[in-house]
């Protein structure tokens, strides 16, 4: 493929981390496609926040290329391509809703008045008009994610980045926070790269979901996620979903078994398989 | 959806804080009273029971409660004016001294601490000397300080702008080292979230290092303000300023015997306008931080 023509083009890519002496990635080649929703997968310690903070450049890579929309990804964060959002909300206390949604518009250079328009249609987008006066501290955990999406939206980026941004919630709020992800993603059509540890999520969110393996991080195999959209509720019940689930988790599991061939004595946990 | 979503924590109007306000205002009042009422109790029964420990309890050593106030509103001297508007009038003078001194200390303090968090290296090298300059005792150095000071000054500051300056040494260091932690005290993916944003250095350094520090900052202000008034008082000494609360304390220090209620209505006075300062940024702290609760110090 054509690496302008894809949203994220990883060449290569190994990360070594000198304090500890720790292989976090070896040899990540991944393209991920305009529009695309792509998870990545897999058990504590393989990588995947570090690939996202590769894509992000927030961490150097040690060998290898991220090209984001056909940029390195250095010039593509100071030309703002993409939005991130972590597990935390990250929300600044000294600042209202409305406020911390429009900082990146603030520092964009974007006019008091476009701002404020724009706060009012992300607000709508993640259904929270009326709080914009609010302090974060005055919302729950699900309405302070949501400040964090919107934020990361402000500014349209093509690309979002998404570090375990449900992780910390409820697992109600959670396949609720699910759903509204997913119509967002559609309304916008942007490109999203999700981290997560929760198969079900990857699957029910995923055009694609990419399993690591850990020790070093590598990709373990990359699976199709072909459930029809829209997606819903009745959507978590179909057999194929059951069935991406459990091809997931194969590959979870070969990822695993690879490592314990190659002598590494400890074995880790499995993936938590919660929501199953 | 997001109505049905639980709020955990509602907007308080401003007003509804006047109440708990008004009840630790009162408990302040009865903790006065109380203490107050300690004092007297030990000093009647040392007086019947000739206590000599710690010392001896006497007229001498401690006066009445009501002599003491009762002192504010004798003459402070035959047919002069009374001892309370003498001391008001000192105290007006201190506090001037004491709030450019604080401005000066506090605006010097930040600076230092924001030029310091620029560069871990300029820390290691500087942080020593401004440890070090609050252990040179403050009566050793405000001679040079008025040596210094004074002849630079206009007309209008002559004397007290010195003594301000003495007292803005006491203020600066609570602030430089409460604030270069607060600066530091930026959650790491916030940062990481700005380095996002494409911020510059400077854009993360005043929308968010800065704003994040605004708790120890406030921290710290509330230390510093009534040090640069005892900054001030001290400030007075070697300059021989007689106009303020120094001078005052000087001069019934030396009448002590004859009239111990003189020098404690002085130290009341004193100690007031220490609280003074201390409430006046308290509550510039309750106006301008907003925070989470459970995350204001």
């Amino acid at each position: 493929m054509n690496a302008t023509s894809v949203a994220v083009a990883i060449r290569q890519l190994s990360k070594r981390f000198e304090r500890g002496n720790v292989q976090a990635l070896e040899t990540i080649d991944l393209d991920v496609r305009p529009g695309e929703f792509v998870s990545l997968i897999g058990p504590s310690g393989c990588g995947k926040s570090t690939l996202l903070r590769i894509i992000g450049d927030l961490i150097q890579p040690t060998e290898g290329s991220v090209l984001v929309n056909g940029k390195p990804a250095r010039q593509a964060r100071i030309d703002r391509d993409y939005g991130i959002v972590f597990q935390d909300a990250v929300l600044y206390d000294w600042r209202t809703v409305a406020r911390n949604i429009s900082l990146p518009l603030e520092l964009a250079g974007v006019d008091r008045r476009r701002r404020d328009a724009r706060v009012r249609e992300m607000l709508e987008l993640v259904e929270l008009t009326g709080f914009e006066k609010h302090h974060p501290w005055q919302l729950s955990g699900g309405m302070q994610q949501r400040v964090s999406i919107a934020r990361a939206l402000s500014f349209s980026p093509a690309l979002l980045l998404m570090d375990e941004p449900f992780g910390a919630l409820d697992e109600m709020t959670r396949e609720r926070l699910n759903n509204e992800l997913l119509q967002i993603w559609q309304e916008t059509g942007s490109t999203v790269v999700f981290v997560t540890h929760s198969i079900a999520e990857s699957v029910f969110l995923s055009t694609r979901v990419v399993v690591m393996s850990a020790r070093p991080g590598r990709i373990a195999g990359i699976v199709e996620i072909d459930l029809p959209q829209p997606r819903g509720p009745e959507t978590r019940e179909s057999p194929r979903f059951a069935e991406h689930i459990t091809e997931v988790r194969r590959l979870l599991r070969k990822g695993h078994a690879d490592e314990a061939i190659e002598g590494d004595t400890e074995v880790p946990l499995y993936v938590a398989e919660e929501g199953l | 959806m997001a109505s049905a979503a639980a709020v955990q924590r509602g907007v308080e109007p401003r007003g509804a804080q006047i109440g708990p306000a008004l009840r630790s205002a009162g408990l302040s009042v009865l903790i006065l009273a109380v203490l107050c009422a300690v004092w007297e109790a030990y000093k009647w029964l040392g007086e019947r029971t000739e206590i000599r420990w710690p010392f001896p309890v006497n007229e001498r050593t401690m006066p009445h409660v009501h002599d003491m106030v009762g002192q504010l509103f004798e003459p402070s001297r035959r047919n002069g004016p009374l001892l309370i508007d003498v001391l008001l009038d000192a105290a007006a003078f201190t506090a001037r001294e004491a709030a450019v001194g604080f401005v000066l200390g506090a605006s010097v303090g930040f600076l230092i601490a924001v030029a310091l968090s620029q560069s871990r290296l300029l820390q290691r090298g500087f942080l020593p000397y401004i440890v070090a300059s609050q252990t040179v005792p403050i009566l050793a150095i405000a001679p040079m300080v008025v040596v210094w000071v004074n002849p630079k000054l206009p007309e209008s500051l002559a004397g007290w702008g010195a003594v301000a300056v003495i007292s803005a040494y006491l203020t600066f260091f609570p602030v430089t080292i409460n604030t270069l932690r607060g600066l530091q005290s930026a959650d790491p993916r916030a940062v990481e979230l700005m380095r996002s944003y494409a911020a510059s250095r400077w854009e993360i350094l005043w929308k968010l290092r800065v704003p994040a520090s605004f708790p120890f900052l406030f921290s710290a202000l509330k230390i510093s303000a009534p040090a640069a008034v005892v900054g001030a008082i001290i400030g007075e000494l070697p300059s021989s300023i007689q106009d303020g609360l120094a001078g005052a304390i000087l001069n019934f220090n030396q009448y002590y015997v004859s009239s111990p209620p003189s020098l404690w209505a002085t130290n009341i006075v004193a100690a007031a306008l220490g609280i003074a300062f201390f409430a006046v940024v308290a509550i510039a702290e309750k106006l301008l931080v907003r925070r989470a609760p459970e995350n204001v110090a």
